[in-house]
């Protein structure tokens, strides 16, 4: 494989995967973060400890 | 006996009388990093026992570097092997909090625009006339990530140690030098003034426990010749997020990376060896690796500045330059220079978020180079 031939598939194939795959991952987080939302933060009057 | 004190004497100086010029050349350059190192404050952690591996392995007649040698089993059996880059992952992992990312995981995206900088400083290497693998190696300089040039490196151009090391190293710690000029350049000041707004909403454990785990099944399902780094730097930040391996994560956080940084710095200073150091090839690759993280930087910031666009002004383009690794002194200017023009515009969290993206980021683009690699038959 010629020099040109192998850059060009390195950074076509390179960029658009490194792309992709953290686009992926961006997917696989908010959908982690659906499955298991944080708790609500304890309001004041919540916490047992009120006046 | 006259003759035999002569020759016993003859032998005391026998180490000057072997010294070159260019091994006395590399002895300064080895002083030079460690005043880089003591006195600037440039990542003293590797500078120093680089610069003073540089100076032991142009010692003269010490055969440290030949076989059977001291700094030459170090760097057979740690650098050559790919233990030492994979160990310090896993104390980067550790260190590292994904927090910020979890919070807004679209900011991942800024570490991918911050990896291109790879990709065309290797189609700049191959036409100044390096060989493939060469250009392979002088690339992921743009990882602006030392152990992962590192690994790369010793895989494919391992006689390209010691100036890529250097590179990536004295580089990454200029980034609050070379950046801001180009974030100026590129961002207009109503973009730079934009106030990004915090959540509240705070991470649940279990998707912070389980971060670790997906990120490696998903990448390495992808690069699978990524794994050895993505695996340790996910298996640091699972030892910290998971919150019952206190002594392990403690160990994965200080006592592993603090030997290992030391030994991994001793064996590439070992490699600037006159004979292979001193040649013009050094300068295109110091040359190169610049280059390399002025184009991550000016991806990073247009990539911002189209999700600027994208997002109608809720992202403020300043963080798409904390995308390119260089973990946290990136995240560290794009805060600084969103409260030149902001004093209330604190930045921190965001570019934290797309800092660790850029971790993220170069770790993948290593790997998916190095699975590619493997595809056109050079892999190794």
């Amino acid at each position: 494989m010629g020099n040109w031939d192998f850059g060009v598939t390195l950074t076509l194939l390179g960029m658009g995967g490194t792309l992709f795959s953290l686009w992926l991952l961006t997917l696989v987080m908010g959908l982690m973060k659906r499955l298991f939302p944080a708790p609500p933060p304890a309001g004041p009057d919540q916490g047992g400890q009120g006046a | 006996m006259s003759e035999s004190l002569l020759g016993a004497l003859w032998s005391l100086l026998a180490g000057f009388q072997a010294l070159g010029p260019g091994q006395a050349v590399m002895i300064l350059a080895g002083g030079l990093l460690i005043y880089l190192g003591v006195a600037k404050g440039y990542e003293p952690l590797l500078l120093l026992p680089i610069g003073f591996g540089a100076i032991l392995t142009n010692l003269p007649l010490t055969g440290l570097m030949e076989p059977g040698g001291l700094l030459r089993f170090f760097y057979d059996h740690g650098v050559l092997t790919e233990v030492f880059p994979c160990l310090i992952f896993v104390g980067i992992g550790a260190m590292t909090d994904f927090g910020p990312l979890l919070h807004r995981p679209s900011i991942l995206l800024l570490g991918a625009a911050g990896q291109f900088g790879i990709f065309l400083t290797l189609l700049m290497a191959l036409a100044l006339g390096f060989t493939q693998l060469e250009a392979v190696a002088v690339g992921i300089i743009g990882a602006c990530d030392g152990p992962t040039a590192i690994y790369v490196t010793s895989k494919y151009a391992p006689h390209l140690l010691g100036p890529v090391s250097v590179a990536a190293y004295s580089y990454m710690s200029l980034v609050p030098l070379v950046q801001p000029p180009i974030m100026r350049a590129l961002t207009t000041r109503r973009e730079r003034a934009i106030v990004m707004k915090t959540s509240r909403q705070a991470v649940s454990r279990p998707v912070r426990v389980l971060f670790p785990i997906v990120v490696t099944v998903v990448t390495c399902l992808i690069a699978p010749k990524g794994a050895p780094l993505m695996g340790m730097i996910m298996l640091g930040n699972l030892l910290r997020e998971s919150g019952v391996v206190g002594r392990l994560a403690a160990s994965a956080e200080n006592e592993i990376p603090n030997v290992v940084t030391l030994l991994l710095g001793i064996s590439i200073g070992a490699t600037m060896q006159a004979g292979q150091f001193l040649r013009p090839a050094t300068l295109l690759v110091l040359g190169l690796g610049l280059l390399a993280i002025i184009l991550d930087t000016v991806m990073g910031l247009l990539f911002g500045k189209l999700m600027c666009l994208l997002s109608r002004g809720a992202i403020n383009p300043l963080i798409g330059a904390a995308g390119i690794s260089a973990y946290p002194m990136a995240a560290r200017v794009a805060q600084v220079e969103g409260m030149k023009h902001n004093k209330r515009n604190y930045l921190l969290m965001h570019a934290m978020g797309a800092n660790t993206g850029g971790q993220i980021g170069s770790v993948m683009a290593a790997g998916i180079m190095l699975s590619l690699l493997e595809g056109l038959g050079l892999g190794r």
